[in-house]
């Protein structure tokens, strides 16, 4: 039960060969088993869970269930859950209790699909490895003494040890790709606008996007059906047709262009990540796909933007965290300055203030044209490199990280060694196109590889049929942790 | 590495670090400012990079889409739930969010 696809579980429930509380009890149990020495969550609560499990076994009695009622999913602590504590990986929210509902959990919620938990997180998203977090790092089931990748690395630690059939998951400049590869599992970040920000806790509000995090490319397909819609409440919100995204999953795709970036293969990749990607892109051949060589020459300049873009947008975005309305309150202060002051030093661990500290400056008297505006506009450039390359093919691809999961603590001094980990992923999050990864093997140390797969605006089903058309000639994504029992 | 990491003549001093810490509004302690500066440091060598390239005449991308604003109708979406928010703030009384005094 714990190793079966979304598809299949939706199948055994609407039969009634399995209940959601049977279901959502024997990923209770895995947790309960794996999270002590893994780390994935911050918050389970069984009661909650099952409580939601009950009212999707009724749904399912009274024949109102769709597709994925009665399936547990863990939830990054990101999204704003009522009732549940919500950190984002913070001590500032150590306490927050939300109000109310992101929509991407109303979302779920009307579907009838049970929170499993909220998941472990670098804090407020910021980091590549999940060891900024205030609630301990994350470990790669893989390997207990490496990374899981970051930010969403206790969603994609949760679905690698089977603690969880799929998860959600948010990315900035990388933050679903890299852990879904270091993980060994796929994940998909949508085209920017299709998945609703409204009580996602915003990093950089420019670049963030959900998405879902999984075993295969199938199960993604579900999942997004679920999560993405146009909404309201979220300004950059995208109004579009409905879309069913498993529509295109089993064409053939012997007619498809894959685009190979020069500049991600020239040099940066390590050697082992080198033929796993290799041994991919002949898969595809196979497959009847052709390649072209393309170029995004800008995209050399894709963390420096980013590393403006987004603190900058972050320093903006953090100072709601005041001490005032929710979260953390510092003990001892003299005045209302006195108050913020220490209520941020001691609430925000160092990456993020780091970031809020970079943010502030670049956006600071003076600093402004050199800094971000500069900035935006090679934003344009790299976003016009890659409408340039696709008039020549129909999919990108490339690695999704330079390196397998490294280990904990080796990039935690030097923050610019970190940043660079996500060197594929920022170029396509600073053009809002979807990414996704795709696991492709092993290379040192049997820790995962991941396949970046880049699609044109809206090209979501594309990609997804690609990554299937790969899952079903080969079985690294049904691939488990060794030590992983199910 | 596939980036260049060129060191640029960008110079942060401590006091920079000062005076955007008071900007952001987080206490720094002298040891903290000094970390700080060594790692912002390398960030912003890392960020100079920007510098090598000429943009003039490029338009600034704020967003993917270029889109614009959405406007909504004038009316009333939100109903009064202050008792709810108020109940996760640290202090309340009476409705109001208590913080130290501003005024004398």
């Amino acid at each position: 039960m714990l190793n079966t696809s979304l598809r299949q579980l939706s199948l055994l429930l609407t039969e009634k060969k399995i209940s959601s509380t049977e279901l959502t009890k024997a990923f209770l149990a895995q947790i309960k088993i794996l999270n002590p020495d893994l780390n994935a969550f911050i918050t389970v609560d069984e009661e909650k869970s099952l409580a939601q499990a009950r009212t999707a076994d009724e749904m399912i009695a009274s024949g109102q269930s769709v597709t994925l009622t009665g399936i547990p999913i863990a939830q990054k602590d990101i999204f704003c859950t009522r009732d549940w504590l919500t950190t984002c990986g913070s001590k500032m929210l150590s306490n927050f209790v939300s109000p109310y509902d992101a929509t991407v959990i109303e979302r779920f919620n009307q579907a009838g699909i049970v929170n499993l938990g909220k998941t472990n997180m670098d804090e407020f998203a910021m980091g590549s490895s999940n060891e900024t977090s205030y609630y301990g790092p994350v470990k790669n089931p893989w390997d207990i003494s490496a990374v899981p990748g970051g930010s969403s690395g206790g969603s994609a630690c949760a679905v690698a040890a089977r603690m969880a059939p799929a998860a959600t998951g948010t990315d900035t400049g990388g933050s679903i790709r890299q852990p879904a590869s270091l993980c060994g599992i796929s994940g998909i970040k949508p085209t920017y606008g299709l998945v609703s920000r409204y009580g996602m806790i915003a990093f950089a509000s420019s670049l963030d996007q959900g998405g879902p995090m999984a075993k295969s490319a199938d199960d993604l397909a579900l999942l997004l059906n679920v999560m993405v819609g146009f909404d309201a409440r979220d300004s950059t919100s995208l109004q579009r047709d409905k879309e069913d995204y498993t529509r295109d999953l089993e064409k053939p795709i012997d007619q498809l262009r894959i685009g190979l970036p020069k500049e991600f293969f020239a040099h940066g990749m390590s050697d082992d990540v080198a033929s796993a990607i290799e041994a991919a892109l002949a898969e595809y051949r196979q497959l009847g796909a052709r390649f072209v060589e393309v170029s995004l020459p800008n995209s050399k300049l894709a963390i420096p933007v980013y590393y403006v873009l987004a603190p900058a947008e972050a320093s903006s975005n953090l100072s709601r965290f005041d001490g005032v309305r929710y979260g953390y309150r510092a003990t001892h202060y003299t005045d209302l300055e006195d108050l913020y002051k220490k209520t941020r030093a001691e609430g925000f661990g160092a990456e993020v203030k780091r970031r809020i500290l970079i943010g502030t400056y670049v956006l600071s008297h003076g600093y402004y044209d050199a800094y971000y505006l500069q900035a935006q506009k090679l934003r344009r450039l790299i976003a016009e490199d890659f409408a340039e390359a696709f008039k020549q093919c129909d999919l990108i691809m490339g690695p999704t990280a330079p390196t397998v999961a490294f280990n904990i603590g080796e990039k935690c001094g030097d923050p610019v060694q970190m940043y660079l980990s996500d060197i594929y992923t920022s170029a396509a999050s600073l053009a809002g196109l979807p990414g996704m990864s795709i696991p492709v093997g092993f290379g040192n140390k049997n820790r995962p590889v991941g396949l970046h797969i880049i699609g044109n605006y809206f090209r979501e089903a594309q990609m997804l049929n690609a990554a299937h058309r790969y899952q079903l000639v080969t079985d690294w994504h049904q691939r488990m942790p060794p030590e992983i029992n199910t | 590495m596939y980036l260049d990491i060129k060191l640029q003549n960008m110079t942060l001093s401590l006091d920079d670090v000062k005076r955007v810490a008071k900007l952001a509004r987080i206490e720094v302690s002298e040891d903290d400012a000094e970390q700080a500066l060594v790692h912002l440091s390398g960030i912003f060598d890392l960020i100079e990079q920007m510098q090598a390239v000429d943009t003039q005449g490029v338009e600034p991308m704020s967003h993917s889409q270029d889109m614009v604003q959405r406007l909504r109708e004038d009316v009333v979406t939100e109903f009064d739930q202050h008792i709810l928010f108020q109940s996760i703030a640290p202090q309340v009384e009476a409705g109001f969010y208590l913080v130290p005094k501003v005024i004398e």
